[in-house]
């Protein structure tokens, strides 16, 4: 976990590609190191922008960053503290300053997210500042109970975990999860929807939208409530590779942000980076952008792809260490806007990875916990680095065969406790329906434990 | 000394390299030679001592060279090298013993047997105490290992397999190293049933040290050094059967008194050959067992790069800290994204007969044959041998199944067990060994409890003994429980170890009292 936006590369790669490109690639690993603010003056690309950050206004005036701070990958303890607090508040205090004083003005969380202390360790945070000088957003997230009142009881105890009146964004959380029905249910049929807008009149709610996931029949049917419900803004996952290559059954990006461009709705941007996948890439497709912009990370592509339309308000990043932060408010310290060469260049780059089986997990942790204790993103996960990284052999007559096994072995088993790996799988599916990206878990899970079971018995 | 410290990696390595190499010196220790019917070894060993004394009880037995070691240590204090002094022999001790051991031995008394044996004895020390340092030390390369992204080393378990044999283990520890610091070689001289055995054949050896009684002048030095306390100086005479043939004497004799020269030679004869009996014979009379030692090794290194090596990974030593969220202040339900399930520990099931691995043929065998030395205990990668705390086969291994299982691709134990308890087996023989069968207990199962699918024994069994098939019988849709045909079993445990339920697994393993091929 805590991977959205991965220090892009790993040490050695990183040689390598010092190698290809230029030494002057080397200030990146200075400013990956963890001193922290103070020490980056002494690099080449200067010190971290404070008040060069690039706003984007709102239909109803509010200066919003581009860069929108996602508080469902927040620095988590080794093991919860003696309350059973699992999120690393001191560390959270940290990167909430840093982000405030360079700019950062927008933060999302939800009730359910970082096994449900995010929205308390976000207020806890912010309760210093202003509470005008930010935008807090967060979500109905009634996705297992979604009576009335207990929709209604968690939209109040939103409040109280981040020590507001106001919500400046909020938004029905993963429509398109369980497809149309499960919509209606959790919103039309207890008439929520009523509710949150009545909320909206009275000032408590300033922006009502949602956050989509899922095909473009719920897609098109919930934006044409349109009309009745005034959506403020929609939240939807969009980056170089989803924008016309989406994957599972979700739809691809440009298609939704054209069909709110339509409505002059603003976008809100998830998924940027798709957990990091987009900065731990394939690696002669690092290579290919670093060559191209040896001085900019390669998450950095990502962070401009996602910022570059004009109808986008703000993009979220779950950013879990200093590094990631520094690197994205530099990223959009001003947006270097994209050009129709290099958009073309990034539709080439998305070609390329899409020929890797990795499988489109981005961490979300949406299916954990699994009820029989296995480490779903952990297992998935260990299996794309090892995509990645040339480490999933196809036979053992591969060239590399004996030092892939040992890596992606003794790797799988260093990632994920062997009682927690996909050996344990039982198939019960209770993962599928909360997966963002549609994967079929069980069959992933029983596709990597024959792989597995091939390398462990050498009869691949 | 190379010996010892080869002989106790055997029990530390854990990578199967050093068995390759050196996998025979546990084969070649008497006891195990004799259980397996290696007949070579035992008469090699036989004459061995018949030529030159008790070379074994010093160079080959780990226990014995493990007391000279404690005894070294001591020896390194002040007056501590010459500790030693001329003490009878303990007959009616060693003899009476010895009886005990034989009689034992023949009626089956397995646990008395295992407790007396030497190396089994060192087997035991070097599995409960010296292990468990080798991997945590390896334990924390691998740790740094992670952390500079490399493959070099990877972590294992370290858990206590037994707590009679722990105890047995360190009772012996004990014992040993408090004879051994007092008085060296007691141990060997008046308990260990071999060091009798050898001893008796010691008496007649044809090379041995003999005093010079011209040039004796009787200054007690070699008795005061001899670790065995057998030099009795007053009266020139040295009592084979205890002499382990460790040379001290020799080497520490001022007047040229002492040699190691063929016994029933003229004495005239050999006192040309005098210059001989200097301490270099001592040298170069253990460079060449060395030599021996070193073809053997390289002929094990050619065995080694025919045979292509497993390198199976190891789990992550694993303890759940992650707790599930106290009770929020308010009642909203909702399910919250990320964490971990608890995972509960796997406990062991009662089981009627004991299983052990396939290569042991049967209970009885197995039983008759195992020295209890925790060598294969020692090698098992996947945390399935343990010694076994039942009366009857105290000490001796047995399997479970809640931390791992038997895996197809392993047949460790069989290659390295040195007695032939655990004959050797090759992968495509083990797929075929019958060792028990699968029982399915349909209330734990998850598919009842739950009310979800599962068959996660039937993915995993490797002979596809276990078929899914639906509950209800009138309806192809319901829920499906799992059966086991028990003649395509071979009782590995895949299904016991990966089974969701917990604590007890809905499907475990019966041993059965003989293996088959099936």
């Amino acid at each position: 976990m805590d991977k959205q936006h991965i220090q892009p590369i790993n040490r050695r790669d990183f040689l390598k590609i010092v190698g290809v490109s230029s030494a002057a690639t080397a200030p990146l690993l200075s400013g990956c190191s963890s001193k922290g603010a103070t020490d980056v003056a002494s690099i080449p690309q200067g010190e971290v922008p404070t008040d060069k950050m690039t706003y984007r206004t709102s239909p109803k005036g509010e200066r919003i960053s581009l860069l929108g701070y996602g508080c469902m990958r927040w620095p988590t303890l080794e093991e919860p503290d003696a309350n059973g607090n699992v999120i690393d508040q001191e560390e959270v205090n940290r990167l909430v300053d840093y982000a405030i004083a360079h700019g950062v003005n927008y933060f999302d969380t939800s009730p359910v997210y970082v096994r449900g202390q995010s929205e308390r360790a976000t207020g806890i945070a912010l309760a210093k500042y202003p509470r005008e000088s930010y935008y807090l957003a967060t979500k109905l997230s009634n996705f297992s109970e979604w009576s009335r009142e207990n929709s209604i009881a968690m939209y109040k105890q939103s409040f109280e975990n981040l020590q507001t009146d106001y919500f400046d964004y909020y938004l029905l959380h993963s429509i398109g999860n369980g497809g149309i029905e499960t919509f209606r249910a959790r919103y039309i049929d207890n008439h929520m929807i009523e509710y949150l807008m009545a909320e909206r009149e009275a000032g408590r709610i300033r922006n009502l939208g949602w956050s989509f996931h899922g095909t473009k029949e719920v897609f098109d049917e919930v934006l044409a409530m349109h009309d009745t419900v005034h959506w403020d803004f929609v939240q939807i996952q969009m980056n170089y590779v989803d924008w016309r290559h989406a994957t599972g059954r979700n739809v691809n990006a440009d298609y939704l942000y054209a069909e709110l461009q339509k409505r002059n709705i603003p976008a809100i941007i998830m998924e940027p980076i798709l957990g990091g996948r987009l900065a731990n890439v394939p690696e002669h497709v690092a290579i290919r952008l670093k060559q191209r912009k040896p001085q900019s990370s390669i998450g950095s592509w990502a962070f401009r792809f996602a910022g570059n339309p004009e109808g986008v308000l703000t993009v979220l990043s779950g950013m879990t260490y200093m590094e990631h932060l520094q690197d994205n408010i530099r990223t959009y310290s001003p947006l270097e806007s994209l050009n129709e060469e290099e958009l073309a260049f990034l539709e080439e780059t998305a070609q390329l990875m899409m020929r890797y089986p990795t499988i489109p997990c981005n961490d979300c942790q949406y299916c954990m916990p699994c009820p029989y204790g296995i480490d779903i993103p952990g297992v998935l996960l260990h299996y794309n680095k090892c995509v990645n990284e040339g480490n999933v052999p196809k036979s053992s007559q591969d060239e590399n065969y004996r030092e892939a096994r040992r890596a992606y072995l003794i790797g799988y088993d260093r990632s994920v406790p062997r009682l927690r790996q996909a050996s344990h799988c039982t198939g019960c599916a209770e993962c599928n329906k909360h997966c963002p990206q549609s994967i079929d878990i069980p069959q992933e899970m029983r596709r990597i434990d024959s792989f597995v079971e091939q390398l462990r018995q050498e009869t691949l | 000394m190379i010996c010892f410290a080869l002989i106790t990696l055997l029990f530390l390595d854990f990578t199967g390299t050093i068995h390759a190499w050196f996998g025979w010196l546990a084969k070649i220790q008497f006891l195990p030679a004799l259980l397996a019917l290696n007949v070579g070894v035992v008469i090699a060993l036989l004459a061995l001592t018949l030529l030159f004394g008790r070379v074994y009880c010093s160079v080959i037995c780990p226990l014995g060279v493990f007391q000279d070691v404690i005894s070294w240590i001591h020896g390194r204090r002040k007056k501590g090298r010459t500790r030693f002094t001329y003490s009878p022999a303990l007959t009616w001790l060693r003899y009476g013993v010895f009886a005990l051991f034989v009689i034992l031995l023949i009626a089956g008394v397995h646990a008395a047997v295992a407790l007396l044996a030497p190396y089994s004895a060192y087997g035991r020390i070097a599995n409960a105490f010296f292990a468990p340092i080798y991997q945590w030390g390896n334990n924390l390369l691998a740790l740094l290992a992670e952390r500079a992204d490399s493959y070099a080393f990877y972590s294992v378990d370290v858990w206590i397999k037994g707590g009679a044999t722990l105890a047995v283990a360190t009772v012996t520890l004990i014992v040993v190293v408090v004879l051994a610091w007092k008085n060296g070689r007691t141990y060997c001289n008046t308990i260990c049933p071999v060091g009798t055995l050898l001893g008796t054949v010691a008496r007649f050896s044809l090379w041995r040290p003999v005093i010079d009684t011209d040039k004796c002048k009787n200054c007690n030095l070699c008795a005061r050094m001899c670790k065995a306390s057998c030099i009795d100086s007053k009266n020139h005479s040295i009592d084979y059967s205890r002499c382990v043939a460790c040379m001290n004497c020799l080497d520490n004799c001022k007047h040229d008194a002492l040699h190691f020269r063929f016994a029933y030679g003229a004495k005239k004869a050999n006192t040309q050959s005098t210059p001989d009996g200097d301490p270099t014979a001592r040298r170069s009379f253990l460079s060449a067992i060395g030599l021996l030692a070193s073809g053997a090794a390289l002929k094990a290194q050619e065995e080694l790069t025919k045979k292509r090596q497993y390198q199976v990974n190891r789990t992550q030593s694993y303890t759940d800290t992650r707790t599930m969220l106290p009770d929020p202040k308010t009642k909203v339900i909702q399910k919250v994204d990320g964490g971990f399930a608890t995972i509960i520990n796997k406990e062991i099931p009662d089981r009627a007969t004991p299983i052990i691995p396939p290569g042991a043929r049967g209970i009885l065998h197995f039983t008759q044959h195992c020295t209890a030395c925790q060598l294969c205990v020692s090698v098992c990668e996947n945390h399935v041998l343990r010694p076994s705390t039942n009366l009857d086969r105290l000490m001796q291994p047995e399997m479970s199944y809640e931390r791992g299982y038997c895996r197809p691709e392993c047949v460790k134990c069989s290659e390295v067990c040195p007695t032939g308890a655990i004959k050797p087996i090759t992968r495509a023989d083990k797929s075929a060994i019958q060792i028990g069968h699968a029982v399915v207990i349909p209330h734990n199962c998850i598919v009842n409890v739950d009310n979800v699918e599962c068959g996660n024994c039937e993915r995993h069994c490797p002979t596809k003994a276990i078929t899914m098939v639906p509950k209800d019988p009138n309806d192809p849709k319901s829920l499906k429980l799992p059966i086991v045909n028990e003649e395509k079993c071979i009782g590995c445990g895949a299904c016991e170890n990966l089974c969701p339920a917990r604590p007890f697994s809905a499907i475990y393993v019966e041993g059965h009292e003989r293996h088959r091929e099936i």
